[in-house]
């Protein structure tokens, strides 16, 4: 069996605030010349009385060796995927993020570049944003890309944005009020709907594990605006009757968006074209690889049909033949998502990943993350009280939902203790499912191609070592984590508890007084 | 056939012997057969992905990028006075160092246990914009200043709900924000201008025509997207809460040393954007947003992102962080939520903590004075231009001022291509966005312009605006 051998840094480092003391500086930022200070006085005699500051920002005051020994002791109490074998967190796509890409993106010629410059001064990184967009429609077969959405969740939000704005187009935006979608659907796909202000419908799976065909045809009609759908949704499962499903909500009217915030599984294999989408979108961080950031900066890619396209959000970069610009006057547009272009170090990182692995070996990265996905199932079955819900002896795309139901019903011992033991393996906490559990005691990991079959291995040997745990000594689990950079476990009622929130050590030195 | 030795390092299992042991563990020789069996044919794309080949070495990549990137010119290769939302400020090293660790670079949505250094480092930026702020509440990063902004009016909204569903915002807003907004805000309420007056300050007696039993909020930015401030704050706040609607302000982060937060001046919401706080401009790509306010329940629960909380343990001595109120959330009640929610920008989180930190009171302080008296040499000497009116609105800035060049009979395109020819990015052009200024331009300043670069400008714009009169 495996023992844990992994214990994570426990620095035990006080909060921030408390660091430093009076008079330390960490920088110090330029002074105005004294040139500036004679011609233009003091910067007091600039500020109107009502506005100045009457009392200085409690920040910390704290020397720079000290402060960089703070934060690197954080950061050897975060497990990133540089560090571990990733594969637990599953629909996140953890692949490798090439080290190289940090180059160019740490390179002036693109840090240093200011949104509001001259189109002839950004001739370069216009030229990645246009190229990428003509890859991705080559990846989807869809006709027009927007490379604005700082994320998946806001790609979603502009397709449903771009939905709305078609049908106001044509008159019927009062009328279509209603989005469907699925149950295993990312909650941005409700949550983008809802924020329209569309009324949502949820479809649920039937006993395959793929959304039930027969309720969509019950929930559509002269109300339905569209469909936001995901295949293969996080099950791995792939819906084999999509196309009937699309045809469906087209046959009354309404748009269908494939949500590819993970399109891992199907480079090369399967496009939106094919099944007959009206939109999609990557999310360029996952698929495309970027680093995740802590949870972003991120990027998403919406992907539409011609008829679409002057819908489609603002900024556009165009290309005449000679020279890119940026086009901003598009009058049917639904607008910013946000301002500028969008995360451009995203879109110039998944520019380079495409070119590096070129038409042959994206395909070949969907091969292997499928492979690598169907081997770890077979591995993952082995365990006694594992189990993977739904069509039984289907193969699963490039990731799978399993369920601990079975080893919680014998031992006790749930997902979320075994989220918390991965830790003292030296794992990241793996994913769950997204809310609601459907499935119950869920487990959705996803093997990307980057991992090599002795990491395969090696994870598989360890969840089988958990597993072998919760049943000869359970409470080891459910203690669980023990190796962890914290020693103890947090109350958690603190956090469902509107009045015990603390976003702050002001309101946390406050909370303490009352 | 020949062996294969151009294996792609980002795939080990690519290795035809490691591939075919695997594919022997599942019965399979090829991993078609998997797919096949489950993607019907009329599914399956049968040709090949319309590519570029593969760039296989890390040598040749290299030269390829930078074949391209070299065909752009940056802010450090020019005198820049371009701002509008995104500035080149100094950023310290400490930041790039942090932000480029390993751990927290490749680190996504662990937890409390696997990745408390990263939640604690969450925490203490929330802890010291909230000092900034003077706020005790402070939200996880947004995508960029603007998604703040539209949160913070569907708050509004919410808590106006049903009858106030109005939001009146000034006509000299962030025109980007505000096509943002205008499409977040459309289901649930209207954005309404008001007029500014002659000093671009808003109007307070269109304000006052106006608010209604029907406003949700009043939304204000200070300093102004046009750089002026407005200098009585407090009557547009005692304004909107008279007539029982909210004010929400969106400051400017570098200014905080010096100017008071809009906390103490009557806002009830401040939100912003993060990227001066050590992020590189990225064109554009370093914004992220905050979102701030009293620790009121009412307010809390209408917050539609992550909140990072601080939780006891065990031990007295030590703490521990989590995701806290997730039913606010789309991830904990997807369309019941108060609005949708993703991937944000946490990394610049992190790093705006670092930045913070770095600068202290002090720096702070030092960062707002020295923009501010750059920022007043700036208008004085190019207030000596012939041909530039500068900064006609009059009364305190910061960091930004419009020079019309009417009077010089030339269009802003015009100017900045003479200014480019000579090095220097000159103001953004505002003719489109605000024709009623005339061919106007906004120019910024930071700690990064120096005197010599005003002095260049001054000098250029003389040349290109009045050369006969030089």
């Amino acid at each position: 069996m495996t023992q844990p051998n992994f214990h994570e840094a426990r620095w035990n480092e006080p909060i921030l605030m408390e660091l430093g003391s009076p008079g330390e500086r960490g920088i110090l930022p330029p002074l105005a010349e004294r040139r500036v200070r004679e011609r233009v006085g003091t910067a007091d005699a600039l500020v109107p009385e009502g506005l100045k500051r009457k009392r200085a920002p409690a920040l910390p005051e704290i020397s720079q060796m000290q402060l960089l020994r703070h934060y690197l002791r954080l950061s050897q109490e975060t497990i990133g995927a540089d560090l571990n074998v990733d594969i637990g967190l599953g629909t996140c796509t953890m692949k490798y993020n090439p080290k190289v890409h940090e180059r160019f993106v740490r390179d002036p010629k693109f840090a240093e570049l200011h949104p509001c410059q001259d189109e002839d001064t950004l001739q370069g990184i216009l030229q990645i944003i246009y190229d990428t967009g003509e890859y991705l429609k080559a990846i989807s077969g869809m006709d027009a890309f927007c490379l604005t959405p700082a994320g998946g969740s806001q790609a979603i939000y502009a397709n449903v944005a771009v939905i709305k704005a078609y049908h106001q187009s044509r008159g019927e935006g009062d009328v279509r009020d209603e989005i469907v979608t699925t149950i295993l659907s990312h909650p941005a796909n409700p949550g983008a709907a809802a924020t329209l202000g569309y009324k949502v419908i949820t479809l649920y799976p039937g006993p395959d594990g793929t959304p039930d065909l027969e309720a969509l045809r019950a929930a559509i009609g002269p109300h339905t605006a569209g469909l936001l759908i995901t295949n293969p949704e996080d099950t791995g499962i792939y819906n084999e009757r999509i196309t009937e499903f699309v045809s469906l909500v087209h046959s009354v009217g309404g748009l269908c968006a494939y949500d590819q915030a993970n399109a891992n599984g199907v480079f090369g294999i399967a496009r939106a074209r094919e099944a007959g989408f009206d939109l999609c979108h990557f999310n360029l961080h996952k698929s495309f690889s970027s680093p995740h950031g802590c949870q972003g900066p991120a990027a998403g890619a919406q992907g539409v049909r011609a008829f679409l396209e002057p819908f489609l959000p603002v900024p556009r970069v165009t290309f005449d033949g000679k020279k890119y610009h940026l086009k901003t006057d598009e009058p049917l547009s639904v607008g910013y998502l946000r301002k500028f272009m969008g995360v451009p170090a995203v879109v110039l990182r998944a520019y380079a990943y495409i070119r590096s692995l070129g038409p042959d070996g994206l395909k070949e990265a969907a091969e292997l993350s499928i492979l690598n996905n169907n081997y770890l199932i077979e591995k993952l079955l082995r365990i006694p009280g594992l189990d993977m819900p739904w069509a039984p002896g289907k193969r699963r795309m490039e990731q799978a939902r399993f369920s601990w139901k079975g080893l919680a019903d014998d031992t006790g011992v749930t997902t979320d203790d075994i989220d918390r033991r991965v830790v003292d393996y030296g794992y990241q906490s793996y994913f769950a499912s997204h809310h609601p559990r459907i499935i119950p005691e869920p487990f959705t990991p996803e093997p990307v191609e980057t991992y090599s079959k002795a990491d395969i291995d090696a994870y598989a040997e360890t969840l089988a070592a958990i597993a072998d745990e919760a049943r000869t000594q359970p409470e080891i689990v459910k203690t669980a984590p023990h190796n962890a950079a914290l020693a103890h476990r947090i109350d958690e009622s603190a956090l469902t508890d509107p009045d015990r929130l603390v976003t702050t050590w002001r309101a946390w030195k406050k909370l303490g007084k009352r | 056939m020949p062996e294969k030795t151009r294996v792609c390092p980002y795939m080990p299992n690519s290795v035809p012997a490691v591939k075919a042991a695997m594919l022997n563990e599942l019965g399979l020789s090829s991993v078609d057969e998997i797919y096949k069996s489950i993607i019907p044919d009329h599914l399956l794309f049968k040709g090949r992905l319309a590519l570029p080949e593969a760039i296989e070495s890390e040598a040749e990549l290299c030269g390829h990028m930078s074949g391209l990137l070299r065909r752009n010119t940056s802010c450090d290769e020019a005198i820049s006075f371009l701002g509008a939302g995104c500035y080149h400020h100094h950023v310290p090293a400490l930041c790039d160092e942090i932000a480029g660790r390993a751990e927290f670079l490749t680190a996504y949505c662990g937890d409390t246990y696997s990745d408390h250094g990263k939640m604690q480092a969450i925490f203490e930026y929330a802890s010291q914009m909230g000092e900034l702020l003077d706020a005790d509440v402070v939200s996880y990063t947004t995508y960029d200043g603007g998604q703040a902004v539209c949160s913070s009016l569907r708050m509004a909204l919410r808590l106006g709900a049903p009858d106030r569903t109005e939001l009146l915002v000034p006509e000299t807003m962030d025109p980007q924000i505000l096509s943002q907004a205008r499409t977040y805000c459309a289901s649930a309420g209207a954005i309404v201008t008001v007029k500014a007056a002659a000093n671009g300050r808003m109007d307070l007696g269109d304000l006052r025509a106006k608010l209604s039993g029907k406003t949700a909020a009043v939304f204000l930015e200070n300093p102004s997207y046009l750089g002026f401030l407005e200098e009585a704050p407090q009557t547009i706040s005692q304004c909107a809460h008279e007539a029982g609607a909210l004010c929400i302000v969106k400051p400017e982060v570098a200014s905080l040393g010096v100017l008071e937060s809009p906390m103490n001046y009557g806002a009830d919401i401040v939100c912003g954007e993060i990227q001066p706080l050590g992020m590189h401009v990225q064109l554009g790509g370093g914004c992220g947003g905050f979102i701030a306010c009293a620790q009121d329940k009412k307010l809390i629960e209408q917050l539609p992102t992550y909140l990072y909380g601080l939780c006891p343990t065990g031990d007295p001595h030590s703490f521990g962080c989590g995701r806290a109120l997730n039913w606010r959330c789309s991830h904990g009640s997807r369309e019941n939520a108060n609005e949708y929610f993703g991937t944000e920008s946490g990394l610049w989180a992190i790093t705006a903590g670092v930045y913070l930190a770095s600068l202290g009171p002090q720096g702070m302080k030092e960062l707002g004075e020295t923009i501010m008296q750059r920022t007043a040499y700036a208008i004085q000497l190019l207030s000596a231009v012939p041909g530039a009116r500068v900064h006609p609105f009059g009364g305190a800035v910061f960091q930004e001022f419009i020079v019309c060049y009417d009077d010089a009979g030339m269009s802003v395109a015009q100017v900045n291509k003479a200014l480019l020819a000579r090095g220097i990015f000159g103001g953004l052009d505002l003719s489109g966005d605000f024709p009623q200024y005339g061919q106007s331009a906004l120019f910024a300043v930071t700690e990064t312009t120096t005197a010599a670069h005003i002095e260049a400008l001054a000098a250029a714009l003389n040349d290109i605006l009045g050369g006969e009169c030089a």
